[in-house]
Parts: structure tokens; sequence; C-alpha cells
């Protein structure tokens, strides 16, 4: 019997998909969980897979169309199948003219199992031993740029060992200016990445569509610097608390507490969002991927912790599922770690505002009339002002500095 | 500390456990007027006399049955086996009451019995006197089984399985009793269900026990001479089983060798190897090696007997196939 594959939801948010690229062909032989179609969101491209078997007997939409979630873009049947193209595509369209929400949302592909270099089904298609792949995602390192030094060519953890040890050399090289030469100077063009452009054209159209309006704040940041110090005392290498964890934390109490800025702005109306989902912006090569932490205002600080450093290893080994991007209702961008004072960030749509943390600095502070020590960040509030107003944001940041000045209270 | 051997070590743990409590004695084959077939109870006949040193017939059954009995009475009786060997024909007696009693009657009866059992090959003593199923013990839930490879465990290990109110199989290697060392002179007991780090090191580790301990000494100084450091953790005890510093040794070199004298098939070292990987996957960085006994019964021949048996030099061989 004729299968219709359809248009993914891939997110919470999404109304359609581009189809980037077909991987397939009229006439091919499908199995289930064959890798169809690159389909691209706001977010992401993402892989789709079929659910069903069968001969792709039609693409319905070509390569470059948006098309709505839900509507088909693919029939699949058995070989000698008669089938009424028409009759089936008429059929769905009146049924899909309901709130689409397709059945089973298609597995993600993990690209890095789906390769076929002849290692068969080894995760990652290398040979590794599990100590060698446990470093390597913590420190970041392609398994596939390795030479394996053990029984077979198996990549062991020395091998991972030289190649970290080799990173941090080149990284702590101090960065010379390039000499000066007579070739190799010439003008490169470079074609966009696709995470590139679509960057470009969130970002553009965030600009162009939402008013923005800025307020920036100074924090008092000793308390919970020297909490994160005595809690990461007690804590294992690997589960330090990092800055952005507090942040997140302050950030998710606060939205709870005050939620006109945990909200969206939809056709005629403002849709406050039930869950405090925050997105944290994460530098990745090329780019830049929003990593979504989830239901902040309840989880323990160290449940944030630990799920903020899974996602961020995800983002950065290429690897994000689509819970890790999509469904945040507020954004953390924190650049503090490149000793930056402040900085103005522009709107993750379809969100109301984003929070731009700069550096924390050793500071002269006036306490009692008295010049002492003292530990400052600054951060910027960046706001949708057909969603709230500079009072209300004020509010917000008071709200906000309530919990990040007291961070016993993120403790609660 | 005076340096003793493993024979006097085990001597002196019943001889002062005899001393200190009334209740116990010993039974066995050939324990009291002859000495023990490995001159373990020498002179306990004449001091202890017949009624805490009794020689019983050869009928293993009975020594372990009786053994059960005079433990539900209130007694705590040193079982002696002249060899494990012998145990299967007191299975019975071991697995179904023994190691059951306890709990199938809701603590009504304590099992303060040791027995006592002679293991091991490489003496020419042919197939039917040569195994090492101490892995077959150690299946049993209610059976506490150990195996020291020290005198100093040894003495130690066995005090306290006297003073237990569970039943203990304790495994004694024939050709350890001449192995030398030192014991603390006053007061030693030794918890059981506690694995020890005997030799530091950082390239492997050897997981290991009784006298499979003695041959990795070897081998572990041997390799030091090239430059290999390995770690090396003695079980002491194979039930209850403690894993801890064999885990946090093995999250250190992650690499293992695990030597038996015994069988591989379903053997110690399958069962080391398994919970490391439940317990410590992420960090092996090389498949786990086990090393142990040809799959064969033992032969007499004394080259095929040696050869069927892991030796030193096949330790060495498998420490360099994981690192």
């Amino acid at each position: 019997m004729a299968e219709l594959i359809i248009m993914p939801k891939l997110g919470f948010d999404m109304a359609e998909g581009t189809l980037l690229r077909w991987l397939i062909s009229e006439g091919d032989q499908l199995a289930q969980g064959d890798v169809i179609a690159e389909i691209e969101t706001d977010k992401a491209t993402i892989e789709v897979e079929s659910q069903f078997s069968g001969v792709v007997r039609k693409l319905v939409v070509e390569e470059g169309s948006s098309v709505p979630i839900g509507a088909p873009i693919a029939i699949v049947a058995d070989a000698g199948e008669s089938i009424d193209f028409e009759t089936i595509l008429a059929a769905s369209a009146s049924s899909s003219a309901e709130p689409a929400d397709p059945a089973p949302e298609p597995r993600m592909m993990d690209h890095a199992l789906s390769s076929s270099d002849g290692n068969g089904r080894l995760p990652g298609g290398v040979k590794a031993s599990p100590v060698a792949r446990r470093l390597a995602e913590e420190f970041n390192i392609n398994l596939k740029s390795l030479e394996g030094s053990g029984q077979g060519g198996r990549i062991v953890k020395r091998d991972v060992e030289h190649s970290i040890a080799g990173q941090t050399d080149e990284a702590s090289k101090v960065s010379l200016p390039v000499l000066p030469q007579l070739e190799g100077s010439e003008t490169v063009e470079a074609p966009l990445t696709k995470l590139r452009g679509l960057i470009g054209r969130r970002m553009t159209s965030s600009k162009q569509e939402i008013p923005h309006f800025y307020l920036t704040s100074s924090f008092d940041a000793a308390a919970f610097m020297k909490m994160r110090s005595d809690l990461n005392a007690r804590m294992p290498a690997e589960e330090k608390f990092s800055i952005h964890d507090f942040i997140l934390k302050a950030a998710g109490l606060a939205l709870r507490k005050f939620p006109n800025l945990n909200a969206s702005l939809g056709d005629g109306k403002i849709i406050r969002h039930g869950a405090v989902n925050i997105g944290l912006a994460v530098a990745v090569e090329g780019g830049l991927l929003t990593v979504v932490i989830r239901d902040v205002d309840w989880k323990p600080l160290r449940i944030i912790s630990t799920d903020a450093r899974a996602a961020i290893q995800r983002a950065r080994a290429g690897r994000v599922h689509q819970d890790d991007v999509e469904g945040s209702t507020f954004t953390v961008s924190n650049l503090g770690m490149y000793s930056i004072d402040s900085f103005v960030a522009i709107i993750n749509p379809p969100e109301a505002a984003i929070l731009a943390i700069g550096s924390v600095e050793d500071v002269a502070v006036v306490k009692d009339g008295e010049i002492v020590p003292g530990k400052r960040f600054k951060a910027t509030l960046s706001a949708d002002h057909r969603v709230t107003d500079g009072a209300e944001a004020a509010e917000w940041l008071q709200i906000f500095k309530g919990f990040i000045e007291d961070p016993l209270l993120l403790l609660l | 500390m005076a340096v003793i051997t493993m024979r006097e070590a085990i001597s002196q743990a019943i001889w002062e456990e005899m001393e200190r409590d009334e209740d116990v004695f010993i039974m066995g084959e050939e324990v009291g007027i002859w000495g023990g077939t490995y001159a373990v109870t020498r002179g306990f006949y004449d001091h202890f006399g017949g009624e805490r040193v009794r020689d019983t017939p050869i009928a293993e059954g009975v020594i372990i049955g009786a053994a059960n009995g005079a433990a539900m009475a209130g007694l705590r009786p040193i079982a002696e086996l002249m060899t494990i060997n012998f145990a299967f024909l007191a299975m019975d007696q071991i697995v179904n009451h023994s190691a059951k009693l306890r709990l199938m009657f809701g603590g009504q009866f304590k099992i303060p019995i040791v027995i006592r059992a002679v293991g091991g090959g490489g003496r020419q003593l042919g197939a039917t006197h040569s195994q090492t199923p101490d892995a077959v013990f150690a299946h049993f839930p209610g059976l506490k089984v150990v195996s020291p490879g020290t005198p100093s465990d040894a003495k130690g290990l066995l005090k306290t399985a006297i003073r237990q109110d569970d039943p203990v199989m304790f495994i004694e290697n024939a050709t350890l009793y001449q192995v030398r060392g030192e014991v603390p002179d006053e007061e030693h007991l030794v918890p059981i269900g506690v694995s020890k780090v005997q030799r530091e090191g950082h390239d492997a580790t050897i997981v290991t026990y009784s006298k499979m301990l003695q041959k990795s000494f070897v081998a572990a100084e041997r390799l030091s001479s090239e430059g290999i450091e390995v770690e090396i953790v003695d079980l002491r005890t194979l039930r209850p089983l403690d894993m801890g510093p064999v885990v946090q040794s093995f999250k250190k070199t992650n690499r293992a060798v695990i030597v038996e004298e015994g069988w591989k098939s379903y053997g110690v070292g399958a069962e080391i190897a398994a919970r490391l990987y439940e317990e410590a996957f992420d960090y092996a960085d090389a498949p786990i090696k086990r090393l142990a006994q040809k799959e064969v019964p033992l032969p007499y021949n004394h080259d095929l007997e040696q050869h069927a048996i892991p030796q030193v030099e096949d330790i060495i061989m498998a420490v360099k196939e994981v690192l």
C-alpha cells in the first residue's frame, strides 16, 4: 500500500521546513531508517529518515522548496503497485488541513554512525578503547584524526593524551603577528556555510523586525564566585561549576518570579510560556548554536551544570540532538571568558529577551565611603519593545540582581 | 615481626584460637595422632587432647555433616578436608546444609564452621587430586570463600574465619606451605571480604590471589627490570568479593590481567572481567585479559602439568599483551 512521507515537525515553533536536498531518487529501493533528505529548519539542518520501506514512487516537492509540516514530500509503495497520485495527494491535503501533529517524530541521524568506511558498526566508525573515547569527548578531539597505536590499530589512551598535549602546546604559544610575505596574500572568497547563512538570515530578520531596547547594569559577583570556588573544592574535576551555571539559575528563578520576559509575540497576542527553558549561546566551529537547558527554574544547580556541560559538548562535537536546540524561551550569551566589559546581544526569535554577560572583574568599589576591592560583572538585557517596556525590563533585572548577589537563594 | 612459613602461620592461627575459645575444635582425616597430612596440626593432639582434636573415618560427607551438627549445637568446628578434591563427596553437606541452614531456619542456628581444604596443582598428583575448583564454591551465596596468598594474610584471615558465625571455605594452596613472610607478633586479624593492593604500579593491574599472587610477585619484579610497573591486587576473599581496590586500580592503569590457577571458563577471571566492564567500562584502554589453567584435566606428566598451569613467563606475556 502506498505510504506518504510528510514534512516532520522538528520543533515546537516550527511551521515549515525547507527541503534542502534529496538524498534519494524516484525508483530507489528504500528501507525503513534510510536517510532520505536534508531539511533545514529555523534552527539547524537535519537529516530525515524514512519511516517506511518500499520503492520511492514519487518525490512530491523540489529541492529548495518550503513545505508546511505535515504536507507530503514523497510517496513510497511496492514496486508494481498502481497508484493514483492525485487522489492520494488530494486526500492528504484535506486531512492535513487539520492542525498537523504527525505521529512519530523521525529519529535524528547520528552523522558519525551513518558513515560507512569499512569499519562496520564501530561507534563513530573508528576503533578506539572506551577510555580513549571518553577522553576524546572530554577534550573535544576528533578520533578520526588520530592514528591508533594499540593492537590492530586501536586508538588508545596514550594516542589521545599525545593529541591533548599537542593542543596545549599550540595554545600556550604566544600569538605572533604574521610575518609579511610577498606571496600568499591574495583575497580569497569562501562560500557561506549553511550555519553562517542561517545565523545571518535569523539575525537580520531579528534586527529588522524586533524593536530592541537595551538595559545595562552592574552586579556584585563576589558572593557567587566565592560560593562557586567553595562548591568546586568538593566536586570532581569533571563536575566543576561554570560561571554560566549560576547565571542560568538566577535568570531562571527571575523568569519564574517575573514571567513577562519569558514570552513570545504571537499573532496579535503575547504567549507567556509555562516552562522556563533557557538557551545558552555556544560558539562552535564556523558559527554559534544556542543549546537549551530545560526547566532551569526548578532544576538544582548541579543538574543545570551537568545538562549544560553535556549539551555544550554535543554542540561542539557537531552532534546536537533536536532537543538541544529547540524550545528555548529566553537566551543567555556569555562572553565573560574573553575579557569583555559588556556587549549588546541580538534577540533570538521568537523569544522576547536575551541577557549578555560580560567578564567578572576585580574592581575598586566604594562601600560605606571607603574604597575596597570587589568583584563585579556587567550584564545587558536586550528586550522586544512589542512585548515589554523599559520599566518592566528594569524590574526583571532587579529581581535577577537579587538572586545573583545573594546566591544562597540559588540553592533553595 | 617474625618471618615464618605459611604452614606455621596457619598452625599458629588455629592454636591461638583453640587456646582462646574452648568451643573451637578440629576434626578430619589424620589431623590428630599423625599431626595432619601437611603437618599443620602437629603437636595439637598432645596439647589439646582427643576430645578437641578428632580423627575421623575417611568419609567427607560425615566430616562436614558432623561439623554442621556440632555447629548447630553451639560448638565452633574446624573441619579439615585432606584435599579440596574430596569436598565433592561432601558437596551436599557444604552447599545445601552449611551454606543454607542459618538462612532457611530464620536464624535459629548459627553455622560457625571453617572448612579447611587444600587445593592447587603442580605436584604430579594426577587429575583428580590437583584441582582448583575455588569458583565452584564461590558460586554459592551463604558460603564465604577465603584463599590467602601470604603467611600474614593466612594467619589473620583464618583467625577471623574461626570467629565468624557463618561457614567459611578456607582454601590453602599446597605449594604455598613453605612460602615465608613477615607475620605480626601481636594479635593479628584480617577482615574477610577486603581485597588488598599488594604491589603498587601504574602500567597495568594484575588481579589475582593465592598461589598466583606469589607468581605474580616474581613476574612483577622481572617486568620492573624492563621498565614496566604493574599493580597487583590480591582478592584474598572470593565471596564476598571486594571490587573496590580492583576498580580503583583499573581506573588508574586502564589495563587488567586476571590470573587464576583454576580453569578459565566460568571462572574467577570471568567474574572480575565482567564486573570491571560493568563498573568501569569507560576506563578500559585494552581488552581485559584472563590467564588461567588450560582447559584440560590436569596431566600427571611433569612438563605437561607445568605447561597447563599459568607460569611466571605466561604472566609476563599476558601483561605485555594488554600494554
